[in-house]
C-alpha cells in the first residue's frame, strides 16, 4: 500500500512506488472493460458528483463512467456560469456540496489551485480533474499506463513533449510523472509557448522537431488552444504546422517504433495530421481514452480504500 | 511631566551608532542633558529607537472602514512601534480633492493615536488623465503624490504632471511596474510559478518602469521616490541614477525582505503581493542594497484585506498583507541574522522616510520630538494573527517564530502603547 492520500491533487505529492500502485490497480480494471459485463461494486453505496467549473466532455464521460462501472452514484454538475455568475464563492460552493455528503467528489476548474482550495473545505476525497494551468494527473496516470502497455517499461525512454508547453496543465502533470520515472525528457514547441525557466526541470528544450524528435521512443502532441493561435504568441496557424505539426517526415526522426500520443480533443492540420493520428500503427490515441477510464477506476477505488480505512481508524 | 529612561541601548541612525545611556521625555521632547526627572524605568538591555515612520500604509477610509479605520490604524501602529504613519491615497474614493483630503486629515487627527501625514493622489481618481490640484492638496497638508500601484500609461500626462509637481517642490512616489508585461501576473516568472500554473510576470517589468521613470525624472527634475524596489537588476539601475544625482529615492517592502516565492506554497493567498514576492536571489540582493544604501527606506505596505477577498483561488484573491504591528520583529530577524547592523535598520524605518519627507522626527537628538519606542529585541514568541489590533488580520507571520516585541511607545512623549 503506498498511495494513501485521501486526495488526488496532482502528481507533485506522488512518490514513484503509489504511482505503481495506481497503474497496477487500472491494468486490471482495463482487463474487466473488455469484458461483456463491466461492473463491480467496490463504490458501491457512495456518492460521486463530478463538478466541472470549465467546459468538458471526454473527461467527464470517463469519470461518470468509471464511477458507474465502480456500482457509485454519480452525479455530473455544470457549474459554470450559474452559481458563479449569482456570485457565490468556490467556498461557498464546496461548503454547500459538503453538506449534501458526497464521498468523492471530482472537480475541474479554470484556475491553478482551485482545487486544491476546495479540498481543504471538505471532508471527502476529492479528484483534481484539471486546474487551470496547473495539473492533470489523471491524464499523465492515463498516459503512462499507455506508455507502459506500448513500450513494455516506464523508465529509461526517451519521450518529447511537443507544443504549447506554457499553456498545459498536461504538460506539466507528465513532466512531473515521468521525471519520477526517469525517463529523458525533451520540450518542443516554440520559446513563446514555453514556459520561464524550464531548462530548470531537468529537461531538453529544442524548438526544433526535427532536432527534437531524433530518437525518441514516445511522441506527446499537445493541443494548441484556439486563443493562442491569434498573432500573439504564434504568427499562424499554417507557420505553426510546418514548423511543429506533427507529420510524418518529422515523426520519420523518431524511432521507427515511436508512438505518437495526443490528449484530445485534437485540431487536425494544426498540431497533428489527420493521417498520423488515425494510423493504428502508430497512433495510441484511442488507447489512451480506453486507458482513461481504467485509470480513473483504479484512482476512485484506491481513495475509497484510503478513505474508508480513516473512518475505521476513527471509530475504532 | 518627565520621564527617565536609564541604561537604555540608544539606537541613534543619525550617527549611525547605538550608545549605552539615559534620555529623559520632558515636555513632549526628548532631553539628553538633564537626567531629573518625575518618574523613572530601567531600561537595561533594551533599546530605545526613535519611532517607526512607516511610509504608504493604506487605512481603508472612506470606503471600507470595516478592514481598517484611523482608531484601528493607530492602535495596531502604537503596538507595532510606528509612531508616525503616511498613509496611501488608493482608497475606495481616491484622495485626490481638498475636500476628500480634508476628510481623512479631519480623521486621522481624531481618531489615531500616532502621528498621521497623507499622500495625496496625482492623477484624478488615479486613473492617469487629469492632473490633481497638487497646489491645493499641498496647502492642505498633502506629504507627497502618487497614484499607487495604478502606473500611469500615458508619458505626457506623466512627465506633465511630475514637471508641475518639480515646480511646487513635493515630492512624488511612483510604483515602478510596466503594465502590459505585469497584468493578470500574480506570480514572479520562473521555474516555481511554472511548476504552480499560475500566470507570471518577468521582474525586468519593475526595471522597465524603473528606466522610464528615471528618464522622466531626469527631464522633469521631479523629486521622486520609488515605493518598492525588489529585485536585483532595478537596484543595479537604481545605484546608477543615484550616482548622477538625480533627487531619487527607494523604499522596499519588509514583505521581499522576509520572504521569497516559495513561501506561496500551495497557493497561500495572504502571501499574494503586489509586487509579487521574488526568488531567494533577488531577496538577499534586496537586503544588501538595504545594507549599501541603495535602498533607503523600509515600509510595512500595509495593506488590509478582509478573509472574503483572500479565500478565493489564488488568481482571484487580493493582493496585499498587512504590516504595522509586524515590521519591528520582521527586520529584527535581519538584524539576528547579522544581515543589517541596528542603526542600519533605524536608517531605513525611521531616519530616512522622516528625511525624505521633511518630519523632525527620526532621530533620538537633544529637544528633537519625543517620537520614540523602548523594545526587547530578543523576546520571542509565535505570532497569532487573532491578536493584532488590525481589524483585518491578513498577515503572512501568522504561526511564525518571530523575535522583538515593542515595550512601550511614545508619540509627541505620550506614552500611546505599552505592554
Amino acid at each position: 500500500m503506498s498511495f494513501t492520500q485521501k486526495h488526488l491533487l496532482g502528481i507533485e505529492g506522488l512518490a514513484q512506488s503509489a504511482i505503481l500502485e495506481i497503474l497496477d490497480k487500472a491494468e486490471k480494471y482495463a482487463d474487466l472493460n473488455l469484458k461483456t459485463h463491466k461492473r463491480v461494486d467496490v463504490l458501491a453505496g457512495l456518492t460521486q458528483i463530478n463538478m466541472f467549473f470549465e467546459n468538458s466532455t471526454r473527461t467527464q464521460a470517463s469519470f461518470e463512467l468509471a464511477g458507474k462501472r465502480l456500482g457509485a452514484d454519480v452525479m455530473n454538475m455544470q457549474v459554470h456560469g450559474s452559481s458563479i455568475k449569482k456570485g457565490e464563492t468556490l467556498v461557498d460552493t464546496a461548503l454547500t456540496l459538503n453538506a449534501m455528503r458526497p464521498d468523492l467528489l471530482v472537480v475541474r476548474h479554470p484556475h491553478s489551485g482551485a482545487v486544491d482550495l476546495l479540498s481543504q473545505k471538505v471532508n471527502c476525497s476529492v479528484i483534481n480533474a484539471g486546474d487551470g494551468q496547473h495539473e492533470h494527473p489523471t491524464q499523465a496516470l492515463l498516459d503512462a499506463l499507455t506508455i507502459r502497455r506500448a513500450k513494455g517499461r516506464l523508465h529509461r525512454l526517451n519521450i518529447a513533449i511537443c507544443g504549447d508547453i506554457a499553456h498545459s496543465r498536461v504538460a506539466r502533470s507528465n513532466l512531473l510523472l515521468l521525471g519520477k520515472m526517469e525517463n529523458r525528457i525533451r520540450l518542443i514547441g516554440p520559446p513563446t509557448l514555453m514556459p520561464s525557466q524550464i531548462s530548470e526541470f531537468g529537461v531538453e528544450v529544442y524548438h526544433d522537431m526535427h532536432a527534437g524528435l531524433r530518437d525518441v521512443d514516445v511522441v506527446m502532441m499537445l493541443r494548441l488552444q484556439k486563443e493562442r493561435m491569434d498573432g500573439g504568441f504564434i504568427p499562424s496557424v499554417r507557420e505553426y504546422f510546418q514548423r511543429y505539426g506533427l507529420d510524418y517526415k518529422k515523426l520519420s526522426h523518431a524511432k521507427d517504433d515511436a508512438i505518437v500520443m495526443h490528449p484530445g480533443p485534437m485540431n487536425r492540420g494544426v498540431e497533428i495530421d489527420g493521417d498520423i493520428a488515425d494510423d493504428v500503427t502508430r497512433s495510441v490515441i484511442q488507447e489512451q481514452v480506453e486507458m482513461g477510464v481504467a485509470v480513473r477506476m483504479a484512482i476512485m477505488e484506491l481513495l475509497s480504500r484510503n478513505y474508508s480505512n480513516k473512518q475505521k481508524k476513527l471509530l475504532s | 511631566m518627565s520621564l527617565l529612561l536609564k541604561n537604555a541601548l540608544l539606537v541613534e541612525p543619525d550617527l549611525n551608532k547605538v550608545v549605552e545611556g539615559n534620555l529623559v521625555i520632558r515636555n513632549g521632547l526628548i532631553d539628553r542633558k538633564d537626567f531629573a526627572a518625575d518618574n523613572e524605568i530601567d531600561c537595561t538591555g533594551k533599546f530605545v529607537a526613535p519611532g517607526i515612520v512607516d511610509l504608504g500604509v493604506k487605512v481603508c477610509e472612506p470606503g471600507d472602514s470595516h478592514k481598517e479605520s484611523y482608531e484601528s490604524a493607530g492602535k495596531a501602529a502604537a503596538a507595532g512601534g510606528v509612531t508616525t504613519i503616511i498613509t496611501r491615497p488608493d482608497t475606495k474614493t481616491a484622495i485626490d480633492t481638498p475636500e476628500t483630503f480634508d476628510f481623512v486629515k479631519k480623521k486621522g487627527n481624531e481618531d489615531c493615536i500616532v502621528n498621521v501625514f497623507h499622500i495625496a493622489a496625482l492623477t484624478k481618481d488615479r486613473k492617469g488623465r487629469e492632473i490633481c490640484e497638487i497646489g491645493m492638496l499641498s496647502e492642505a497638508g498633502a506629504i507627497a503624490f502618487s497614484d499607487c500601484d495604478n502606473v500611469i500609461q500615458d508619458n505626457k500626462i506623466f512627465s506633465r504632471a511630475l514637471k508641475y509637481a518639480s515646480a511646487l517642490n513635493v515630492l512624488v512616489i511612483g510604483h515602478p511596474q510596466e503594465r502590459s508585461l505585469s497584468q493578470g501576473a500574480v506570480l514572479t516568472s520562473g521555474k516555481f510559478a511554472t511548476l504552480r500554473g499560475l500566470p507570471s510576470v518577468s521582474p525586468v517589468a519593475e526595471r522597465i518602469a524603473l528606466e522610464r521613470d528615471l528618464a522622466l525624472v531626469e527631464m522633469t527634475n521631479a523629486r521622486y521616490h520609488f515605493d518598492q524596489i525588489t529585485n536585483m537588476n532595478s537596484i543595479e539601475v537604481l545605484k546608477r541614477a543615484k550616482k548622477s544625482g538625480l533627487d531619487v529615492s527607494a523604499g522596499t517592502s519588509i514583505h521581499h525582505l522576509s520572504f521569497n516565492e516559495l513561501d506561496i506554497a500551495d497557493y497561500k493567498t495572504f502571501f499574494k503581493l503586489k509586487p509579487p514576492l521574488r526568488s531567494e536571489k533577488d531577496r538577499l540582493a534586496t537586503i544588501e542594497a538595504v545594507r549599501d544604501g541603495t535602498i533607503d527606506i523600509i515600509s510595512s505596505m500595509h495593506t488590509p484585506q478582509d478573509e472574503e477577498s483572500k479565500r478565493l483561488p489564488f488568481e482571484d484573491a487580493a493582493s496585499g498583507a498587512i504590516g504595522l504591528e509586524t515590521i519591528l520583529p520582521a527586520v529584527l530577524r535581519l538584524y539576528h541574522s547579522k544581515q543589517l547592523e541596528m542603526y542600519q535598520i533605524f536608517n531605513a524605518i525611521s531616519l530616512n522616510p522622516a528625511k525624505r519627507l521633511g518630519l523632525a522626527s527620526g532621530t533620538l537628538k537633544h529637544k528633537n520630538v519625543a517620537d520614540l519606542i523602548v523594545f526587547d529585541a530578543d523576546k520571542p514568541f509565535i505570532l497569532n494573527r487573532e491578536l493584532l489590533h488590525s481589524k483585518v488580520k491578513n498577515t503572512p507571520f501568522d504561526g511564525q517564530k518571530l523575535q522583538g516585541r515593542v515595550l512601550r511607545t511614545f508619540v509627541k512623549g505620550k506614552e500611546v502603547f505599552s505592554i
